[in-house]
């Protein structure tokens, strides 16, 4: 399925790549995917959680080249 | 059929009540964060608190001298937050700007704005402002209408999680 959307929040500290990827999230439709680029190792455990609790469903979650990459279907 | 129900929003609610800029900070923080977590967030807004949310270009505020004197050697505004400790006259907030900005940090008041945007709901406390004689346009846009001790203590045990910071 193709990506929507995609945020670069690469270079960002906390909180800012959930941010980025909560507004982006809010321009799409239900069951569409966003992708979201970031460099925070934190992140990692942290889209986790956000999916969790959002309810958005986290595809994908893998690292590459120091950038971590997180795919999100919209509830 | 059934049709499915969504589940309820955690609800976060949080009182801001001091004025330093690192406590200002974790407010900001886990502010726009619940908000992007889709949480129903309220933060009551008292006492210091409420000095973060005079708007910045306010310099003098108050009624009467008293008021005026306090406003004068506290600067309102999310802008003018000092340090509790290592302050140096404006230098340590300074310094933690500087860096923020090398590491990519938002300050606090873009996370207020972006906390904003996400449908945080900031309540000024009235006792507060009556005190420190601050009118509803001495705040930044957007606020609740000012509220008490007993509003907050209702949202608080109707709360998943509360903080006092």
């Amino acid at each position: 399925m193709e990506i929507k959307l995609k945020v670069d929040a690469s270079g960002l500290s906390c909180p800012l790549p959930i941010l980025k990827a909560s507004q982006g999230m809010k321009t799409v439709e239900q069951g569409e995917l966003i992708e979201v680029i970031a460099t925070d190792p934190g992140s990692v455990k942290d889209f986790a959680a956000w999916a969790t609790s959002t309810g958005h469903a986290l595809v994908e979650s893998s690292a590459a080249d120091g950038k971590f990459r997180f795919v999100l279907r919209h509830k | 059929m059934t049709a499915e129900v969504a589940p309820k929003p955690k609800k976060l609610v949080i009182i801001c009540y001091s004025g330093e800029l690192e406590k200002t900070w974790a407010t900001m923080i886990l502010a726009s964060t619940a908000g992007a977590m889709e949480m129903e967030t309220t933060v009551f807004v008292t006492f210091w608190g409420l000095q973060t949310f005079v708007k910045d270009k306010k310099r003098i505020t108050g009624e009467n001298w008293m008021q005026k004197m306090m406003s004068f050697m506290q600067r309102p505004g999310a802008s003018h937050r000092p340090l509790s400790k290592m302050n140096f006259m404006g230098m340590g907030p300074w310094m933690m700007f500087k860096l923020a900005k090398k590491y990519n940090v938002s300050k606090p008041k873009e996370l207020l704005e972006m906390s904003q945007q996400m449908g945080v709901t900031f309540l000024p406390c009235q006792m507060t402002m009556d005190m420190f004689g601050l009118k509803r346009e001495d705040l930044i846009d957007g606020m609740g209408d000012p509220v008490g001790a007993a509003t907050a203590l209702q949202l608080m045990t109707e709360a998943d999680s509360t903080l006092f910071i």
